[in-house]
């Protein structure tokens, strides 16, 4: 049995050690927001966060996150940022085919808690590892560029 | 509001239509009429819903319910092109209807209803959905408003030209109205009027005006189903692994290691692979990494890209089928004062959408049925039939959403596969390939190889033209053959019928399959095939006569509309402006999808072999536009989907087998990779063109014109990487 918080549920699975958190998600939990791309943490579909960092969860064995809590894309209208995202993405109009868009999503969120000020450079840097088919990149960037003004404004506000 | 998710257990508006509910009154398909119509007017509305005979109809297409909900039944999938919502709103504009009360289902497998005639079947593909849909959908929306308003007449006892509809409602003189949903049951019973009069373009108020698309709220927040992620009771997963090499056989397979692992439930063993069933999709993928297999290879064993690739030379310096000869060009090429020669050469490519190849299937002893994302959902289900043995009454197909395509679903290997699976095994089974097996499984765009020859007078303008193409038939492979003449209308396309007046025109098409490698469409199809050499070499003739790449074209060009897209794009993208030094541009133009297309490319070359592209820009005559919004994504994400391919992208063979097997050895292109693109729209009354495919057909010429433009190297061969070229972005150099 491997012990898990998701989403700020503490639960058990009852699943191998080494089976990787994407295939407990999906399979175990029915979370399928979170996405099978490549199963070698080449296209970031399978992008999650765990204590707010975005991870790859396809190549991240669920024995090895002990108490770190894991957050999917399932919950994150209920974050701050995680709501403006969506948002932006929404009015750029980023989505295409749609599949790859929860890992963009989940990476944006985490480059956006850990830097409101973001740089082009800290976009694309950051981005990079979300492999979009369909080739949304440019709105991508955008949306993101928008989120990191509207809330560098809002603070400024506050 | 979005359309309804559809995995199976939460199919409620479905099942409740289906169930002949109170709500499932009025205008509605043609299986649900005879529950509560019991009329003529019922066979009128199957009859006026066939096409190709040019009558259009609305029963197929447009069903109001008796809660005023109108549900558009889409002939066409939604893959990321955005076109359910476009259909949607071409029904909405005619029928009075806001947007927001628009539901969009996909349409059950049926020929007679849903036959695209630009394609000879129910098939999204080929950027002809809103070409196909532009007139029957929106005479469905207006053969539905009529109805309704004179069903309002009628009830109130008044000409039916006292009746207007609008958002939803019938108004007559004075407070007389009533809602689409008060009405449908009485609409239902009058016959369907002919000749159904449709809005002229200057009183679009949805169509032409920006939408945001239905589908995409639940894209952002993980709700949205595909077929991936679909659950049906007492479902287990399925998994396989093909034999490597294509042709190859399944000898005999070990499967007690497998069953071993926790979540291994059975071993079955296919013709050409073996799948392993579990209850999760990593125990499925384990089992089979611990299968031990034993394959006959077959006669392709020993297959190699080099020898493909030779054989593919030596078939090009034969003479073909000729499929065009205007003039003399083969005299005009003896007399020319000088000539020019170029050999092009497009690789083997793989689509590889990134939700992989998936499909659920549940066989039982008197049915069968699918869930599943295809571009085909006719072809899914003719092929269960003859899995199963059972009549195709018996095969229901739910089409999903699908999680990119790009050519990929218009083939149902995998279908094929997992019917094979559910055949086999008590339980319905989600079949799951793995990237791997995707990648080295999929059927790929041919290695083409393009001849091309010029005739100049003294003054090196164009005299004559010869182009021999050589490659495999792809229609030959899908359709299982070629029309007598022996010419493939795909891979001509473009060549056979360039923007450019050539009087003395000769082309040739050589037919080379290469054995039993599987051939299938990419994203682009003939357009892009044909666009690439025909843009190149003109590209290399104007060069030849030290005159303008822009002025050279226009000077060949009659056509207006492609006149004018070019004549835009050298306004918009400061065309003849002084440029730095390593820098260049390049065009292309082109007519692909009955749309007039042109894009071009500013890119730096610095250290002999390192590329940034300094400016995408794309310009766009496709017609009356539905949705803006939607065009421009198409465009922009299409050109980049072709770049990709361009600078990185090569299917290569050893020992018969795919070498490429994941992202790692087939790069995709990524953010630090991705230029803006600029995309400019050309306003026009024309019919609309397709627009899907449009930008991904123009790019890759446009890239190594540019390249020319900048570095004098004049490359041939796709992809720049062979030749050692790699990109930088600007945020990071």
């Amino acid at each position: 049995m491997q012990k898990l918080t998701v989403n700020g549920k503490t639960l058990s699975v009852d699943v191998s050690p080494d089976t990787p958190l994407l295939w407990v998600l999906r399979d175990s939990l029915g979370l399928t927001g979170t996405k099978y791309g490549c199963g070698i943490g080449q296209c970031g579909a399978c992008t999650v966060h765990l204590d707010g960092v975005a991870v790859r969860s396809c190549v991240l064995p669920v024995s090895s996150i002990a108490e770190q809590v894991i957050t999917t894309i399932e919950v994150i209208a209920s974050d701050r940022i995680g709501q403006k995202v969506q948002t932006a993405w929404l009015a750029e109009e980023v989505v295409q085919c749609g599949y790859c868009q929860s890992g963009q999503i989940m990476s944006a969120v985490a480059l956006l808690h850990r830097n409101l000020s973001v740089s082009e450079s800290d976009i694309v840097s950051a981005m990079s590892g979300n492999i979009c088919r369909c080739a949304t990149y440019t709105r991508i960037r955008t949306a993101i560029k928008n989120v990191a003004l509207e809330l560098a404004q809002g603070n400024v506000n506050e | 509001m979005s359309k309804p998710p559809k995995s199976p257990h939460l199919l409620s508006r479905r099942r409740l239509l289906q169930g002949g509910s109170a709500l499932a009154g009025g205008l509605l398909v043609p299986a649900w009429l005879p529950l509560a119509l019991p009329r003529s007017a019922a066979a009128d509305v199957v009859k006026s819903t066939r096409l190709g005979d040019g009558s259009g109809g609305f029963g197929a297409f447009v069903q109001v319910g008796l809660d005023g909900v109108l549900t558009v039944i889409s002939p066409k999938i939604e893959m990321g092109q955005g076109i359910q919502t476009s259909i949607a709103m071409m029904v909405a504009e005619e029928l009075e209807v806001p947007l927001s009360q628009v539901l969009v289902q996909e349409a059950v497998p049926d020929a007679a209803l849903y036959t695209d005639p630009l394609l000879g079947g129910q098939v999204t593909g080929g950027s002809t959905s809103t070409r196909y849909v532009w007139e029957p959908l929106r005479r469905a929306g207006a053969t539905a408003r009529i109805l309704l308003s004179q069903a309002a007449a009628i009830r109130w006892q008044i000409a039916p030209s006292q009746c207007h509809a609008r958002q939803g409602h019938v108004y007559g003189p004075g407070t007389l109205q009533a809602a689409y949903g008060e009405l449908v049951e009485d609409a239902a019973r009058l016959p369907v009027p002919e000749n159904v009069p449709l809005k002229h373009y200057r009183d679009f108020v949805l169509i032409g005006s920006p939408a945001q698309r239905l589908d995409t709220p639940n894209k952002v927040n993980g709700k949205a189903l595909f077929t991936i992620d679909l659950v049906v009771p007492d479902m287990k997963i399925a998994s396989v692994m093909a034999c490597p090499v294509f042709g190859g056989r399944l000898i005999s397979v070990d499967g007690s290691k497998a069953k071993a692992i926790a979540g291994v439930l059975d071993i079955i063993e296919l013709e050409n692979a073996v799948a392993v069933t579990g209850t999760t999709t990593w125990a499925c993928f384990q089992g089979l990494k611990a299968l031990e297999i034993i394959w006959d290879y077959g006669k392709s064993a020993g297959v190699n890209s080099e020898a493909l690739e030779a054989a593919l030379m030596t078939a090009s310096k034969g003479e073909g089928v000729i499929v065009v000869d205007t003039g003399d060009a083969v005299q005009s090429l003896k007399t020319a004062a000088s000539r020019l020669d170029a050999v092009y050469q497009q690789p083997f490519l793989s689509r590889s959408p990134l939700e992989p190849m998936t499909c659920v299937a549940h066989v039982q002893s008197d049915r069968c049925t699918l869930w599943v994302g295809t571009q085909v959902p006719g072809a899914a289900q003719q092929t269960a039939a003859k899995v199963t043995g059972l009549p195709l009454a018996s095969i229901k197909v739910h089409n999903q959403l699908i999680g990119g395509a790009f050519g990929r679903r218009l083939d149902f290997d995998f279908i094929t596969q997992a019917v094979e699976i559910a055949k086999r095994v008590s339980y319905p089974i989600k079949l799951i390939w793995s990237r791997e097996e995707d990648m080295t499984h999929d059927l790929y765009r041919p290695h083409y190889v393009d001849r091309m020859s010029a005739a100049l007078d003294a003054q090196k303008r164009l005299v004559g033209w010869q182009h021999k193409i050589t490659g495999a038939s792809i229609i030959a492979r899908y359709l299982g053959g070629l029309p007598a003449s022996g010419i493939d209308a795909d891979a001509v396309e473009v060549a056979s019928d360039p923007i450019y007046s050539l009087s003395n025109l000769k082309l040739h098409y050589i037919r080379e399959d290469p054995n039993v490698f599987p051939v299938s469409w990419w994203r682009g199809v003939g357009a892009l095939r044909g666009t690439f050499p025909v843009e190149c070499f003109i590209d290399e003739l104007a060069h030849h006569a030290k005159t303008d790449p822009v002025q050279y074209r226009l000077a060949l060009i009659q056509n207006p509309r492609a006149r004018e897209v070019l004549r835009m794009l050298a306004e918009k993208s400061d065309w003849g402006n002084a440029l730095s030094a390593g820098e260049g541009r390049g065009v292309a133009v082109s007519n692909v999808f009955g749309s007039f297309v042109a894009t071009l490319v500013q890119l730096r070359v610095s250290s002999g072999t390192e590329l940034q592209i300094t400016r995408l820009v794309s310009v766009i005559d496709c017609g009356l536009v539905t949705n803006p919004r939607s065009v421009k994504a198409q465009i922009e994400g299409g050109t980049l989907f072709g770049l990709s391919a361009s600078l990185f992208n090569e299917i290569t063979v050893e020992d018969g087998r795919v070498q490429q097997n994941n992202f790692h050895q087939y790069r995709q292109l990524r953010m630090s990779d991705a230029p803006p693109v600029e995309v400019h729209l050309i306003s026009s009354n024309e019919s609309p063109g397709g627009v899907g495919e449009a930008g991904t057909a123009l790019i890759a010429p446009a890239l190594v014109n540019a390249l020319y433009a900048a570095s004098g190297q004049r490359i041939r061969q796709l992809p720049l990487k062979r030749f050692g070229f790699y990109t930088t972005n600007r945020a990071l150099s």
